[in-house]
């Protein structure tokens, strides 16, 4: 009856971020959005693998898909990924539960996405990396070091 | 622009950057739901100078906004219960100053009370009447109606031909109000109240327990009781009452206003008739209270209220409802629960734990998901990180110590919990203080419990990681390295029959063959299980499995989407081969033949394949009982994988059912809309949808059954190896009860609990065929503690 103070949970409401690829007009995106099954989920290390995403994931829900984000010249790992649930509510928990919470010593967070499409597990930026990553300023080894050297090294050895 | 676009996304961690409300139409009646909801609250005011200004405000807007004033007051009364004598205050000032308005309050919870019970709310139910009651307090309600009303609840346990659970909760209504209203209904009426007090004891006395220990998380009485819940509320209500009904704890603003709310004119509540049982009446389950601590746990702060004390019922009730109305925001929840009022009183944190553990261990079900305690927990752990975590690691302790107890799905929550709240933590943990782990039967549960949570916390990190983290002595605790296992790979390989197919296929593989290429390298695998093949050499060949499935997912092995993408792309493949129900069941075992040390991989490939109709759920639950999977037969994948398998199932008949509604509903509509125009011209349009309508019900009926078929194998499985389990102990004159046993026993007890609900539909086939008067006892008993649940 009122989504105000007493629905208790604006955690699920969307954030500024709007894709500036998108074909349709924002209160389409927006629609979209409030149904998508699909988060977008940024601050990984770059070591973080596809299963590891799984497994921590999976606490909300049997997860759909996972799509890794890839450094759009190397095509390596790069921060970031896509995932998708089987529905909505699946996602909703995710987002309530694990946004800002750790995944492989990095505090992560998500967003609604408009839906995986083919090309957008690449990043934007002109280097190949993410832009977030190219301007941070502090270390994180899992993200190669300070922000301008974006080298993926795979320090497991298993890819 | 890009840069600013991307930096925003990720500008506030664990709390997006919200929208502009952009409404200017509803600003008063918003500013009223903001007053009121805050009214409470941390604030420059005393609480009392905050209400009485509130109420002048509110008694101002009457002419204009009384009913979204009632609404919202009614809707705080449901839904902040742990702010309860705040609002009853509040109501109790408006009733002072307009008397109308608080008999058309009472009506309109009259009214919501009603339409609780109807649609089955009865924890909202429940806050409804303690609300009524406390207004007592608050003179706005005569006590002597508000006896009648609690006269009538405990007539219900008269009721005959009804279920227990009904009874039950109109006893638990009436007790658990009484903290708060106890003192003032026996001032005025005591002989009324000793009458229902007599009434409601010869039915604690009378009412069947026997659903009891399949809600315990605990078997041991040690070193605290799990009580029933309505066994532990009686003993509370009880002492309460020989303590003349004093109690301290709750706060009561209402009582600063004495002078004026005595003057105020009360109501009587209208006589209320319970709403009769129906067969759409769904009570609440019963419960076990869940106990942890006690003062002897907390020696240096305050002390702990005991068990039977009216105290305990009162915090863990608040706790449990700050909870109920934050837990979607945990930020907010984590600060309500460390702010609770009277903390310094109490060794809160211990209070917050225990109620945190009681809600994760509950049994069928926790209230919530099970991730947002893990979270909330870290979250307090944040908030007060000179306290809270030793509280944390200290209750960590007392659960392992109990290990040999616990029941085994309270286990699996306590592993899941354990191993993601270290992910959060580097994975510090003082695993030394656990080396008595090290020299028991690896079987038995404190062992266990260190296998499955290092697996665990492998899968949220890597294994190297996991050797890093424990001591040399706890390496045979480790999970193996997650790796592929192909039969075909090395030189002593050569002998094995099959071996130069499964060499053709893994060029093919690699060269992009398409399914019919495949199929045609496959043409040459003899058939260990006849002489001759059929015309078409696809019947059950266990050959031919092997080297295709091998032989693939070797290939894919490098992560999930290979595999995945393996899968997809020879499905024909799969399909064919696993025509048969043997096809099925071989698929499965040769898949767990390559992937035996990565349960992870077996479970995403096991979801997958009945995703992609590959397997049926019957053939995962055949195979899980299968010889092949007995000596994992107590590992938790083989547990996630079975009901996961389970859920799918559930959800698969509910998607068709929903189909099927749908298309029933637009036919209806389509029937209206003609009988509306008179064209006769859309006869022709009925029939498809008709077509449409029979199909879909064909589809219902069979997933149904389907289902039903599922639920049939497992519980015979289950009845076959317990059967076997205790057969050959009495021949041998062994003790039935070793970990094996524990473990299987309460699989078949989680089964139940569970999936409770589809399962219910299932009573008089599983009374009939599988869980007659013939079977062992031991096992007859699970059937029996789940048939008394709900009744």
């Amino acid at each position: 009856d009122h989504g105000g103070i007493l629905c208790g949970d604006s955690s699920l409401e969307l954030s500024e971020y709007q894709d500036q690829q998108f074909g349709g007009d924002n209160d389409e995106q927006e629609k979209l959005l409030k149904d998508s099954s699909t988060l977008y989920v940024g601050n990984l290390s770059f070591y973080t693998t596809e299963e590891q995403i799984y497994e921590l994931f999976s606490r909300c829900g049997d997860v759909k898909n996972v799509f890794m984000g890839l450094d759009k010249i190397k095509k390596t790992a790069c921060g970031f990924c896509f995932i998708e649930y089987h529905n909505r509510f699946d996602a909703e928990n995710a987002m309530l539960f694990l946004n800002g919470t750790c995944l492989d010593d990095h505090t992560i967070c998500t967003d609604w996405d408009l839906g995986f499409r083919e090309g957008r597990q690449y990043s934007h930026h002109r280097s190949g990396g993410q832009i977030r990553n190219e301007f941070r300023e502090d270390s994180d080894i899992g993200r190669g070091g300070f922000g301008k050297q974006a080298q993926a090294h795979d320090r497991r050895g298993i890819h | 622009r890009e840069r600013q676009r991307h930096r925003q996304r990720e500008e506030k961690q664990g709390q997006p950057h919200k929208r502009r409300k952009t409404s200017d139409a509803n600003e008063t009646e918003d500013h009223l739901e903001s007053l009121i909801c805050k009214v409470g609250e941390k604030s420059a005011c005393s609480l009392e100078s905050n209400l009485e200004g509130l109420a002048g405000v509110l008694e101002a807007d009457l002419p204009n906004y009384k009913s979204k004033i009632l609404r919202l007051l009614c809707t705080v009364a449901r839904l902040l219960p742990e702010k309860l004598t705040i609002y009853t205050t509040l109501v109790g000032l408006l009733n002072a100053r307009n008397y109308n308005f608080g008999g058309e309050f009472v009506e309109a919870m009259i009214r919501q009370l009603k339409e609780s019970l109807k649609a089955n709310n009865y924890n909202e139910a429940v806050y409804l009447v303690r609300f009524l009651s406390d207004l007592v307090n608050c003179h706005v309600i005569a006590a002597p109606s508000m006896v009648a009303m609690f006269e009538n609840f405990v007539s219900v346990t008269q009721e005959e031909d009804v279920p227990q659970v009904r009874r039950d909760w109109y006893v638990y209504a009436f007790l658990s109000s009484l903290p708060w209203v106890g003192k003032e209904l026996y001032e005025k009426k005591d002989a009324e109240m000793d009458r229902i007090f007599a009434n409601t004891e010869s039915y604690l006395k009378r009412r069947q327990k026997t659903h009891v220990p399949m809600l315990q998380v605990w078997t041991a009485e040690k070193p605290h009781p799990q009580e029933e819940y309505l066994d532990c509320l009686w003993a509370q209500i009880q002492k309460l009452k020989k303590d003349r009904w004093q109690e301290r704890h709750i706060l009561r603003p209402y009582l600063a206003f004495d002078s004026i709310l005595c003057e105020a004119l009360q109501h009587n509540l209208p006589p209320f008739t319970p709403p009769p049982h129906t067969e759409d009446s769904v009570y609440p389950m019963p419960r076990v209270i869940f106990r942890m601590f006690d003062y002897t746990d907390d020696p240096e702060g305050p002390v702990m209220p005991g068990s039977h004390s009216v105290e305990r019922f009162v915090i863990e009730e608040n706790l449990h409802c700050i909870i109920k109305s934050h837990w979607k925001e945990r930020k907010t929840c984590a600060a309500q629960l460390v702010s609770y009022p009277g903390k310094n009183k109490i060794p809160l944190n211990y209070h917050i734990v225990e109620v945190i553990f009681a809600e994760l261990f509950q049994l069928p079900a926790p209230p919530h998901i099970d991730v947002m305690y893990t979270t909330l927990l870290i979250e307090l752990c944040k908030l007060q990180p000179g306290s809270l975590p030793q509280v944390l690691a200290q209750a960590t302790e007392m659960l392992y110590m109990r290990l040999d107890t616990m029941n085994t799905t309270c286990v699996d929550r306590f592993i899941n919990w354990f191993s993601h709240h270290l992910s959060n933590f580097q994975f510090r943990w003082s695993w030394e203080d656990w080396s008595d782990c090290l020299t028991q039967d690896p079987e038995s549960p404190k062992p266990k419990f260190v296998r499955e949570v290092l697996e665990k916390c492998m899968r949220l990190s890597y294994h190297q990681r996991i050797l890093d983290i424990v001591p040399p002595t706890f390496s045979a605790l480790c999970p193996a390295n997650p790796t592929c296992i192909y039969k075909y790979g090395d030189e002593s390989s050569n002998s094995l029959p099959g071996h130069s197919v499964a060499l053709c296929l893994a060029v093919a593989f690699k060269s992009k063959a398409t399914n019919d290429e495949i199929f045609s390298i496959l043409k040459d695998v003899p058939n260990p299980n006849q002489d001759d093949d059929d015309d078409e050499g696809f019947s059950f060949n266990p050959l031919k499995i092997e080297v295709f499935v091998q032989t693939l997912l070797h290939l894919a092995a490098k992560s999930f989407s290979h595999s995945f993408s393996a899968l997809a792309k020879f499905h024909e493949v799969f399909k064919t081969l696993a025509e048969s129900d043997e096809g099925k069941l071989h698929v499965l075992r040769v898949m767990f033949e390559v992937w035996r040390n990565h349960p992870q991989m077996i479970a995403v490939l096991v979801d997958k394949m009945i995703r992609t109709q590959i397997v049926d759920c019957a053939a995962v639950a055949n195979w899980i009982f299968s010889s092949e999977l007995s000596r994992d037969f107590t590992r938790l994948f083989v547990w996630e994988i079975l009901h996961s398998t389970i859920r799918k199932m559930n959800k698969h008949v509910l998607k068709i059912q929903k189909e099927l509604e749908e298309a029933k509903e637009k036919l209806a509509r389509q029937h209206k809309r003609r009988s509306d125009d008179d064209d006769r011209s859309s006869d022709r349009k009925d029939g498809a949808l008709e077509e449409q309508i029979e199909r879909l019900q064909e589809k219902v009926e069979s997933a149904q059954s389907e289902q039903k078929n599922l639920f049939l194998v497992i519980f015979q499985r289950f009845i076959m190896i317990l059967t076997e389990h205790l057969v050959r102990c009495e021949t041998d004159g062994t003790s039935v009860l070793t970990p094996w046993y524990k473990n299987c026993i309460e699989r078949l007890q989680q089964i139940f609990l569970q999936h409770h609900q589809i399962i219910q539909q299932y009573m008089v086939t599983l009374e009939n065929l599988l869980f007659t008067a013939e079977l062992d006892p031991h096992i007859l008993a699970v059937f029996q503690q789940f048939c008394a649940l709900q009744a």
